[in-house]
C-alpha cells in the first residue's frame, strides 16, 4: 500500500545548529507509529518542520509528501490546507494549547468552517457532536466556557475534538499525555485508540512512554541526537532491541509484565546539539563502544527481520532473552 | 461581581480621599498663602485679618474637617486671588486642556500601538530595529526638550506653525504631538513586548497547526490577548489626560488646567490647586477602575477570580 506520508532526508538546522540529520520516515494509512526518544532528540522538530510550523530562523530541507502533494516548500496557502485537514497536530500542554480568551466552542467552529465549511448552527451541531465523541460531558452546557474551566484531560479532549474537526488522515500526538495524571493519561489513550479505529486515521505518537507507545502502536521509531537509529515493528522492537540505546531505554522504565528486573538508567546525557561526538552520536554513553564507533557513523540499515538499525556492533538477536535468563538466575542464587 | 465592583469603588475613594489629605497638608505646611498673596512689607495686622478671613488661623486639623465637610457638600472653595469659586476657574480650563491631550491620546494609540504590533511580526527586521529606536528616543528626551526642538523647526526656522499660544486648531498641533510622543515610544515599546510574547505562546502555534491563515491567526488570536496588558498602558494614559500635559502648557502658553496648576502653586492659592489635584485623583482613579473592570471583559480568567 502506498505511504500516505513520506519524508525524505529531513534537515533542520536552527541559527545554524543542525538538530535533525536527515530524517527518514513513512507513515502508511491508518497505521499508529510510535515515535520515542530523549528529551531535545528532535520528534517534536520532525513534525512541526514536516508542517511548516518551525519559526522562520528555522533552516529546513529535505522533502514532506503526503499522497500526491509536496509539502516542501509549498506555498503558505497550500499547508494551511493541509494542516487541520489532511494532518492534524495536538500538544503536550492542553491547557496551554487552547485559546485562553476564546470560547472553546468557538475554537471547535473556527476549525470546523476552515476545512468542512462549516458555519452557525450546523458548526454548532457537529462541534458538540465532536465534544460528545471525545467524552465531555454537557457538551451544550459546556460549548460556551472558556479553556480555563476545564480540566488539563479535558483540554486535551477538546484538542482532540478540534484536530478530528478536519477529519484529518494523520493525527500527529506530541506528548499528549505528558502533562496529564496517570488515570487521565490511560483514558486519553484509548480513546485516541478508539477514535483512530472509528475513524480510520492514521496516528504519529510522540511520547517518553514506552508502555504508551506499545498499548497505541503497531510501529515504532527510535531517535537520538536528531536520527532514527532503529525502527520496526513494536513487538520486535520492544522483545529484541538490538541498538543499545533502545535497549538503554527499555532498560530505564519499569516493566508491568514479565520478570521485575532492576532498572538502569542510561549513564551520561544526550549531547548537546552544538557539540556533537564524532562518529557514533551514542558512542560515549555506550557500553559495547569500539574504535569504530568513535570515527565512523553506522548508517540506518535494513536488516533480515524487518528493522531498521544504525549500529556497528549491534546486541546479538535474541540476547534479551539469554541476558534475562541470566539475570533471573543471578537472582535466584 | 458586585462584590468585585464595590471593593474596587471603595479602594477608589480611598485613593481619592489619601490624595486630598496629602495635598492639604503638604500644602498648608509649604508656605504661607499671606505672605505670597500680599507681599513682603505688609503690617502684621494685616496678615492677621487675611489668615482670619481664610480660616488659616484655626488648627490644622480643624481646617482639614471643614474642608472635608464643604467638599462633601460641594463646595471647592473660593480662590484667594479673585474670590471667584475654586471650581469654576478649575472648570473653565478644562477644555483647553483636553484639546491637547485628546488628540495626543489619539496620536499615541493611533501609532504607538500599530508600530509595536508591526515590529513584533517583523521581529528582528530593520523595521523592528527602527521601531525600537525611535521608541526609545522618544520616551528618554524630555518634552521640554522636545517641544523646543519642535518650535525651532517648525516655526522659527520653516515658520509654517505658531510657536505658542492658543486660537486655531493650528496652535494645538505642536503641543499635542510634543505631549504624545514619550506615550507613542511607550506604547510601542510596551504593545511590542506583548505581542511577541503572546506569539510564542502555545495557543498560537495550535492555531496555525489547525490551519488558521497567519493574518487571522494574529488578528482573532493574538490580539486579543495581547490587548489584555496594553490596555493597562492605555489606562494609565486616559488617566493623565488632565494632567499630562502641565510641561508642555507651559511651553507652548497654552491656558489649561496645567498652567493653572503652576501658577496657583506659587501663589499658594490654596483651593485652586487642592480643587486640580482632586480632579486628577478622580480621573486617574475612575480610569483604573475602568481598566480593571476591562480585563475582566478582555480575559475571562480574571472574571471568576475574587477581588483582593
Ligand atoms: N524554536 C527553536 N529554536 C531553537 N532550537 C530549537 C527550537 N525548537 C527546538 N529546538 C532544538 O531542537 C532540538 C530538538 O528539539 P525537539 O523539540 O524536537 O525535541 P523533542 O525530541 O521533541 O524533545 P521533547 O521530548 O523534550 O519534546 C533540541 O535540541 C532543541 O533545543
Ligand atoms: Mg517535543
Amino acid at each position: 500500500m502506498a505511504n500516505l506520508v513520506e519524508i525524505r532526508d529531513l534537515r533542520v538546522a536552527f541559527d545554524g545548529v543542525p538538530v535533525l540529520h536527515g530524517i527518514d520516515l513513512d507513515v502508511r494509512p491508518g497505521e499508529a507509529l510510535g515515535l520515542v526518544g530523549e528529551s531535545g532528540c528532535g520528534k517534536s522538530v520532525t513534525w512541526l518542520a514536516a508542517l511548516g510550523l518551525l519559526p522562520s530562523k528555522a533552516k529546513v530541507s529535505g522533502t514532506v509528501t503526503l499522497g500526491e502533494t509536496d509539502l516542501s516548500g509549498a506555498p503558505q496557502a497550500k499547508l494551511e490546507k493541509v494542516r487541520g485537514g489532511r494532518i492534524a497536530m495536538i500538544f503536550q500542554d492542553p491547557s496551554s494549547a487552547l485559546n485562553p480568551v476564546l470560547k472553546v466552542g468557538r475554537q471547535l467552529c473556527e476549525a470546523l468552517r476552515l476545512h468542512r465549511g462549516l458555519t452557525g448552527n450546523d458548526a454548532r451541531r457537529e462541534a458538540l457532536r465532536l465534544m460528545d465523541m471525545v467524552g465531555i460531558p454537557d457538551a451544550r452546557g459546556r460549548f460556551s466556557l472558556y479553556p480555563h474551566e476545564f480540566s488539563g484531560g479535558q483540554c486535551q479532549r477538546l484538542m482532540i475534538a478540534m484536530a478530528l474537526a478536519g477529519e484529518p488522515d494523520l493525527l500527529i500526538a506530541d506528548e499528549p499525555t505528558t502533562a496529564l495524571d496517570a488515570t487521565i493519561q490511560a483514558q486519553i489513550l484509548d480513546l485516541l485508540a478508539r477514535l483512530r479505529a472509528e475513524m480510520n486515521m492514521a496516528i504519529v505518537f510522540i511520547s517518553h512512554d514506552l508502555g504508551a507507545v506499545a498499548q497505541v502502536c503497531e510501529r515504532v521509531c527510535v531517535m537520538y541526537a536528531g536520527r532514527i537509529v532503529e525502527q520496526g515493528a513494536v513487538g520486535l522492537l520492544f522483545e529484541r532491541p538490538r541498538h543499545p540505546y533502545t535497549r538503554g531505554l527499555f532498560d530505564a522504565i519499569p516493566r508491568l509484565h514479565g520478570p521485575r528486573t532492576p532498572l538502569v538508567p542510561i549513564p551520561g546525557t544526550v549531547p548537546d546539539p552544538r557539540n556533537l561526538p564524532k562518529g557514533c552520536a551514542f558512542q560515549p554513553r555506550c557500553a559495547h563502544a569500539r574504535g569504530f564507533c568513535q570515527s565512523e557513523r553506522p548508517d540506518l540499515l535494513a536488516q533480515k527481520d524487518g528493522r531498521k538499525l544504525a549500529c556497528a556492533f549491534p546486541l546479538p538477536e535474541g540476547s534479551e532473552e539469554v541476558e534475562r535468563e541470566v539475570r533471573r538466575e543471578g537472582m535466584l542464587q | 461581581m458586585i462584590r468585585f465592583v464595590s471593593l474596587r469603588l471603595l479602594r477608589a475613594l480611598v485613593t481619592i480621599l489619601a490624595v486630598m489629605t496629602f495635598a492639604f497638608v503638604v500644602l498648608r505646611m509649604s508656605g504661607d498663602p499671606a505672605e505670597v498673596l500680599l507681599g513682603p512689607d505688609v503690617p502684621q495686622n494685616v496678615i492677621d485679618a487675611f489668615r482670619k478671613q481664610w480660616g488659616l488661623d484655626a488648627p490644622l486639623w480643624q481646617q482639614y474637617l471643614s474642608y472635608l465637610g464643604a467638599i462633601f457638600s460641594g463646595d471647592f472653595g473660593l480662590s484667594m486671588r479673585d474670590r471667584s469659586p475654586a471650581i469654576d476657574l478649575v472648570m473653565e480650563r478644562i477644555p483647553a486642556t483636553l484639546q491637547l491631550t485628546i488628540p495626543a491620546l489619539l496620536l499615541k494609540l493611533g501609532i504607538g500601538i500599530p508600530a509595536g504590533i508591526y515590529a513584533a511580526l517583523h521581529r528582528d527586521s530593520a523595521l523592528d530595529r527602527g521601531v525600537i529606536f525611535l521608541a526609545i528616543l522618544g520616551f528618554t528626551i524630555p518634552s521640554f526638550v522636545m517641544g523646543l526642538v519642535l518650535v525651532l523647526i517648525f516655526a522659527v526656522t520653516l515658520g509654517v506653525l505658531p510657536s505658542g499660544g492658543i486660537g486655531t486648531w493650528q496652535h494645538a498641533i505642536l503641543p499635542a504631538i510634543t505631549i504624545s510622543i514619550g506615550g507613542i515610544g511607550i506604547l510601542a515599546r510596551f504593545s511590542r513586548s506583548a505581542m511577541i510574547e503572546v506569539l510564542g505562546q502555545p495557543y498560537i502555534r495550535t492555531a496555525s497547526a489547525k490551519g488558521v491563515k497567519w493574518r487571522d491567526v494574529v488578528r482573532g488570536h493574538a490580539l486579543p490577548n495581547a490587548a489584555v496588558p496594553i490596555v493597562t498602558i492605555v489606562g494609565f494614559m486616559v488617566g493623565s489626560l488632565i494632567a499630562g500635559a502641565v510641561v508642555v502648557e507651559t511651553i507652548f502658553s497654552w491656558p489649561g488646567i496645567g498652567r493653572l496648576l503652576i501658577v496657583s502653586v506659587s501663589n499658594r492659592d490654596l483651593a485652586v490647586v487642592q480643587c486640580i489635584l482632586l480632579l486628577i485623583a478622580a480621573v486617574m482613579v475612575v480610569s483604573n477602575l475602568v481598566v480593571d473592570l476591562l480585563y475582566g471583559w478582555l480575559d475571562p480568567r480574571l472574571r471568576a477570580q475574587p477581588a483582593h
